[in-house]
């Protein structure tokens, strides 16, 4: 594969470190007279903590520290503020949460006798009544989870609502035809391969900290430790090398990670704490558990007209979910997707159950996943109803390209799109009209084949500052971009990779304006100490805004040439023109033919030419980007499966996905993150999930019950594309990360529904596992939130 | 981090020699073969043992061959040797079958047939297996050899009659001439343990059920079998109804607890409808 001048199909930069086992994760760190942390977490899901003996512990021959939340307390380090201003215990004082929940920390000299001396500290716990059915949540004897919270009398977090309550409701008084369904997007994990550590290491000369940790905001955790613990901000280094996969997980500061810091500073040595798999399964940012009631009015000829929708949001026992502060639910306000309808509206109340905390996470754009899923389905629900087809009545109701930029009945402002017509592509790559017959077919013979759909639009690279932040960090990403002298680049960026192709995607949008190849620049990220200020790679913000951010830089660098240019051909820099051939970009005097190379200029720039006044010399400049707007990416996703009527097993035969993100810089890579999402939503579709017991016991600790799809469950993903690009984004592209998580779940679900219409079953929750699909068939759907009894 | 308590290990150079290290470390020691089950375990920390004693160098227990009327298979026999050698899938489909559905190829040319058998999880897939078949397990310890029918082999769930001091040598199935077999499973996703799975081994004799075997692994068939369905079945000719109802006779012999994977009625449904697709299934194999 050649290299592209710019945009265009090239092999990633970074795979050849990956590939050859060279990656540097935080588990590779290791210092000198490291020493290894590991946490002392709760049985139980909801408990009074009457005492805790440290004596054995301590007095194991290689162990240097054990820290409790009562040493934290003396630290003022007990609790540490969350992501969504409310408050999370860093080592449980008063009473524990949630199962998993973090109690002590040992350091010891080895991984082995620090996970030995855990067996030898003694807890005593006075169990509590839990919370674990958020439905009972706010029932009036349902036990009160965070006494710790002055004047505090219910499980209740917030209430928020979206849209015109009153036009809404007139909507519905009136229509011809209204439905209703429940639905739970149930609790999910991202469960990246790499679960989450950090390597904390104190100088006590210096006073400097250096944590190495798999974050996805590095500069938003260097200040949150600043402001958290008192520690000045320049004397913190927060480098995130290498991440075997975020997806959200990785977003916020876990209790771990500050335990680490204080376990380096209270031993004066390096400390490392890495996760296991359960730990991070029970105890990390989870995602979505909304339950769900979506309501849809409409003309009896197909013509949707409101939608109104209720959520119970199951947060766990701390609010700790991460979106900006003004956004208690997310970007679910985006829940009219993508149909033209006249007025909607929303309530959302937010509660404490005593599980893990988190909620964002999962590829999710900040709920647009729950959000897609709701009226996804109900699309279906109303074509189930009315007895029309799933694509004509999405096809009837789409925003039409005349209507962009469209402002929703909920206030968002899609940029641009073209609905129909990737709709329509998806349905001809499908052959869909040949699939229904082949269905109506098989339906004869008493076989279960169904075609689900889903048009989803997004809502992604949050800001604008003035409306995002958070914690009162505005969502704007810094780049600096400086030219060597003979001509090769360093870019800087503040957003961090966890496997989205940063170090080829940034260098082809820099080699495009500087018409030099992607393999002269480097990319810099993860490290605070080496890049400037910005808040991170999360909600497929990377490209919208550190994108954007390199772009301009770009263009910053290339006005600087042109002076440097004018001066070099002695012309006014208003003659020079820019021009890219195949060997490279220029700076040409207009109508001559006569310029100078990229090259030449980088090298005249710190030479001894005489520059015009004002020009400081040297090519480098920085950006702050400010995105004016979120990017509106969408797509028309087509699933197809057969399910065995005897078994109730799911198998996806086909899977069509026509996706519009814009322009596209590496289209590889735009469609390697397509696969992942697309097997993501199968996984979640069909596999995953988190449940309780009525004791709170978390039932998907493992990957041998929290089932992460394989390629045997995948078919051969078809991928289509059409190209609407952004116009407010300076290359025209849309963030693309998550569109497959968030599209592809509601398209595998419709499709199995779809399949199961002969038996009159109309919805049935996720997992659709075979117990789950052959008690719909009974008519005797399972909870999938809770333990099957 | 997962990682296990302190313990002991030994490298075995022979079946008496691994017998004499079980009886220096007595009942805390544990054999490791493959050590796909254990090891998670002892990561996990729900096992804990003072000692391993590594087997993995005993090419006397890795023999798998045709002796007469006899397949024998020895307890070191890999999963990926048990799927790959073309004599047991001429014989016994049913093992191929089984062993396509056991965990993934990376665990299959790791894990072993006697690991399998003796970790005896409740929800194993070989154990079915070879409770269809009536296999015979070899179990050596300080006095000898002993003999022990397969459907007598497992007491309980985790629990064989291998003793303290002793060792699974190999497994002996005899091979029928005319039989069919065949195994069907429901998992979630590929390489999770059964929701449930039924294996069926049956030789007809004009048309009529001269022989059947019915094994049931992880819906609480005792001891992975369906004997009053087998009694059901047997002298009857082998149609769809006769299959049906000793299918319903052997999901009604189950005793399937609910968990994650199904409630107690779907795996009662699926014993049943998965030992009809296996009885189907080895009644066409049967006499070719």
């Amino acid at each position: 594969m050649s290299t592209p001048m710019g945009f265009g199909r090239m092999h990633r930069k970074e795979d050849a470190r990956f590939i050859r086992g060279r990656g540097n994760y935080v588990d590779d760190v290791n210092l000198p007279g490291m020493l290894h942390g590991a946490i002392l977490r709760s049985p139980h899901a909801h408990a009074r903590i009457v005492s805790v003996d440290t004596s054995a512990a301590l007095a194991h021959p290689k162990v240097r520290a054990v820290i409790t939340g009562e040493t934290l307390a003396g630290l003022n380090l007990a609790w540490m503020p969350t992501l969504s201003a409310d408050t999370q215990a860093v080592l449980a004082t008063d009473k524990v949460r949630f199962q998993g929940q973090e109690v002590a920390f040992v350091v010891a000299e080895d991984r082995y006798s620090a996970r030995d001396a855990l067996e030898l500290i003694d807890v005593e716990y006075e169990a509590l009544d839990s919370v674990i059915d958020a439905k009972k949540s706010l029932d009036e004897d349902a036990p009160l989870i965070r006494d710790d919270h002055e004047g505090r009398a219910d499980n209740k977090i917030f209430d928020w609502e979206a849209g015109d309550r009153a036009a809404t409701d007139a909507l519905f008084e009136r229509a011809e035809v209204t439905v209703a369904q429940d639905m739970l997007y149930p609790r999910v994990h991202p469960a990246p391969l790499e679960t989450c550590g950090a390597v904390a290491d104190f100088d006590k000369v210096t006073g400097k900290l250096t944590v190495w940790c798999p974050t996805q905001a590095p500069h938003a955790h260097r200040t949150l430790y600043a402001l958290v613990a008192g520690l000045p901000e320049h004397k913190i280094r927060v480098i995130s090398p290498d991440i075997g996969g975020g997806f959200g997980n990785k977003v916020g500061i876990y209790p771990g990670y500050v335990c680490a810091i204080v376990g380096s500073i209270v031993t004066g040595k390096p400390v490392k704490w890495m996760e296991d798999r359960s730990e991070n399964l029970m105890s990390t940012s989870f995602a979505r558990d909304y339950h769900m009631r979506g309501e849809v009015a409409a003309t009896r000829d197909g013509k949707i007209q409101a939608i109104r929708v209720k959520v119970l949001a199951d947060h766990g026992a701390f609010n700790g979910t991460a979106q900006p502060t003004k956004f208690p639910a997310g970007f679910f306000g985006v829940f009219t997707g993508s149909y033209d309808l006249q007025a909607a509206h929303c309530e959302v109340t937010g509660v404490y159950t005593n599980k893990a905390p988190g909620g964002v996470a999962y590829a999710c754009s900040f709920r647009i996943t729950e959000a897609v899923y709701l009226v996804e389905r109900m699309i279906d629900v109303l074509a189930l109803e009315l007895g029309v087809d799933a694509a004509e009545l999405r096809m009837k109701n789409l925003l039409r390209s005349e209507q962009f930029p469209y402002t929703s009945p909920t206030g968002w402002e899609y940029d641009s799109g073209d609905y129909q017509k990737t709709l329509q592509l998806a349905m001809d790559m499908a052959g869909y009209d040949a699939l229904r017959r082949e269905q109506a077919e098989k339906r004869e013979r008493g076989e279960l084949m169904g075609i689900g759909l889903s048009f989803f639009t997004e809502a992604v690279g949050a800001g604008p500052r003035k409306h995002m932040d958070i914690l009162g960090l505005g969502m704007a990403d810094g780049a600096e971009l400086r030219v060597h002298p003979t001509g090769k680049a360093v870019l800087r960026v503040s957003c961090q990779s966890q496997g989205q192709g940063h170090e080829t995607t940034f260098a082809q949008i820099v080699a495009a304006e500087l018409g030099i190849s992607p393999d002269d620049v480097d990319v810099v990220h993860g490290d605070t100490d080496q890049t400037p200020f910005g808040l991170g790679t999360y909600g497929s913000r990377s490209t919208p805004v550190s994108g954007a951010a390199a772009a301009m830089v770009s263009r910053k660098v290339r006005e600087r040439a042109r002076q440097v240019a004018s001066a070099m051909l002695e012309a006014s820099p208003e003659d020079l023109e820019w021009t890219v051939s195949e060997s490279g970009g220029s700076w040409t005097v207009s109508g001559t033919g006569v310029g100078k190379t990229i090259q030449e200029i980088a090298l005249a720039a710190h030479s001894n030419l005489e520059l015009p006044d004002g020009v400081e010399g040297h090519l480098d400049a920085t950006c702050v980007y400010n995105p004016p707007n979120l990017t509106y990416p969408f797509g028309a996703y087509i699933c197809v499966v057969d399910v065995d009527p005897g078994t109730g097993q799911v198998k996806v035969r086909r899977f069509i996905a026509v996706d519009d993100c814009g322009v596209r810089i590496n289209p590889m890579i735009v469609e390697g993150q397509v696969h992942g999402g697309l097997a993501d939503g199968v996984g979640m579709a069909l596999m995953q999930l988190m449940a309780f017991d009525e004791d709170g016991n978390h039932l998907g600790a493992s990957f041998m019950d929290y089932l992460l799809p394989t390629a045997m469950e995948c078919p051969s993903w078809e991928l289509g594309e059409t190209v609407t690009p952004s116009p407010h984004h300076p290359i025209g592209a849309k963030g693309v990360g998550e569109s497959a998580t968030v599209g592809s779940p509601p398209a595998v679900v419709n499709a199995v529904l779809d399949a199961l219409r002969p038996y009159g079953v109309r919805h049935a929750d996720m997992p659709l596992t075979p117990a789950a699909v052959w008690r719909a068939i009974q008519g005797n759907p399972i909870r999938t939130d809770l333990a099957i009894t | 981090m997962q990682v296990p308590a302190s313990f002991e290990f030994e490298r075995a150079e022979s079946v008496e020699h691994a017998l004499e290290l079980l009886e220096r470390y007595g009942p805390e020691a544990r054999l490791v073969a493959g050590g796909h089950s254990l090891i998670p375990m002892m990561k996990l920390r729900l096992a804990q043992p003072d000692a391993l004693i590594d087997i993995n160098g005993l090419a006397e227990l890795s023999h798998l061959k045709v002796t007469g009327d006899t397949l024998v298979i020895g307890a070191l026999v890999r999963h990926a040797a048990l799927l790959a050698d073309e004599a047991v899938g001429a014989y016994f489909p049913i093992f191929h079958e089984a062993e396509r559905v056991i965990a993934d190829p990376v665990v299959r040319n790791r894990g072993t047939v006697g690991g399998s058998l003796c970790q005896a999880d409740p929800s194993e897939d070989l154990s079915a297996a070879f409770a269809a078949v009536r296999a015979e397990a070899v179990i050596a310890g300080p006095g000898g050899r002993r003999t022990v029918p397969i459907r007598e082999f497992h007491v309980g769930p985790y629990e064989t009659v291998v003793g303290p001091g002793e060792m699974l040598i190999e497994l002996r199935v005899r091979i029928r001439p005319g039989a069919g077999s065949a195994y069907e499973k429901v998992e979630r996703r590929v390489g999770d343990w059964p929701v449930a799975a039924a294996g069926a081994y049956l030789r007809l004799d004009g048309g009529v059920i001269a022989e059947v075997g019915l094994g049931l692994t992880a819906v609480g068939a005792e001891h992975f079998a369906a004997p009053f369905a087998e009694a059901y079945l047997i002298g009857k000719t082998a149609g769809e109804a006769v299959l049906r109802e000793g299918a319903r006779i052997a999901a009604d012999g189950c005793a399937p607890q609910a968990d994650q994977r199904g409630p107690v009625d779907y795996k009662r449904h699926l014993a049943g409808e998965l030992t009809y697709r296996a009885l189907s299934r080895a009644a066409e194999r049967s006499g070719s």
